[in-house]
């Protein structure tokens, strides 16, 4: 999987911003979104479960969450390329955890065609 | 009566000793780690505005997101639930989310930096508990920080492709 945020090997520009500096907005091509449901690996749960005991950064939790943010970018990427956008912009992120031991990444913005 | 009469009272101890020092050690270790980088890249500026100064300037855009997860130790929950019962502030769990969103904030600083940038802007800040539990669940936080990041587009190649 490439870097989606990688304006260079995706050639799209994704931003928070709602106007980016310097850049006129063609057209606008309505909202764009990606998500993923990911689940905790038992293992990684139990050894998390021993680092509550002592406290810290839960690595594997973290590695996680970033994995399953670039997996729903990625998938927010493949919707604004394929109705022919060259940026997203006002790009936001939330997270539902759904039960326990699940969360859902979502990614959402506005696809544009930027000048 | 012996002591195997008194084990569940010699785990508790045991975990409540051991989350008490360990936990201790990990925090204050975890925030002059923190304090050292927050030095370190304080040189790249993060803002939560919207409107990025010199807004009329081509820039070159990167969304940089950073993120952590921090577990509480066994000590913090439980003094955590004897909170719960009189009401209050909860002081071992706000170290714990100041802990985790600093970091996100420094390692969004990091991403900017490993890829040129100085300059954050809209920088949005978002915590969740990821475990989902209030009961059963192992209490831990997410702190994800986002942004973009902004530099001049390079002369050097004045027709980039947008």
């Amino acid at each position: 999987m490439s870097n989606p945020f990688d304006e260079k090997s995706t050639g799209l520009t994704i931003s928070n911003l709602e106007i980016l500096p310097g850049k006129r907005v063609k057209s606008h091509l309505g909202v764009v979104q990606g998500s993923t449901v990911r689940a905790k690996h038992a293992g990684k749960d139990i050894l998390a479960g021993l680092k509550n005991i002592v406290g810290g950064e839960l690595k594997g939790y973290t590695e996680l969450l970033q994995e399953a943010r670039e997996e729903a970018t990625e998938r927010m990427v493949q919707q604004a390329k394929s109705v022919g956008a060259n940026a997203i912009l006002n790009v936001r992120y939330t997270t539902t955890s759904i039960t326990m031991g699940a969360a859902e990444i979502l990614a959402y913005g506005t696809a544009v065609i930027l000048e | 009566m012996s002591w195997v009469d008194y084990l569940d009272w010699i785990v508790f101890l045991t975990l409540l000793a051991v989350g008490y020092f360990a936990g201790r050690a990990a925090e204050s270790r975890h925030f002059a780690s923190i304090r050292k980088r927050e030095k370190e890249l304080a040189k790249v500026l993060a803002f939560a505005t919207k409107y990025p100064p010199a807004a009329h300037l081509p820039q070159q855009v990167r969304l940089v997101s950073g993120s952590a997860v921090v577990g509480s130790d066994y000590f913090k929950q439980f003094v955590a639930s004897l909170r719960t019962l009189i009401g209050g502030r909860m002081k071992s769990y706000e170290s714990l989310l100041d802990r985790a969103r600093r970091e996100a904030i420094l390692r969004m600083k990091e991403e900017a930096r490993r890829h040129g940038y100085r300059l954050v802007v809209n920088v949005k800040i978002e915590s969740s508990n990821i475990t989902g539990g209030n009961r059963g669940g192992l209490p831990a936080v997410e702190a994800f920080a986002y942004g973009t990041a902004l530099k001049p587009v390079a002369p050097a190649e004045p027709d980039r492709a947008v």
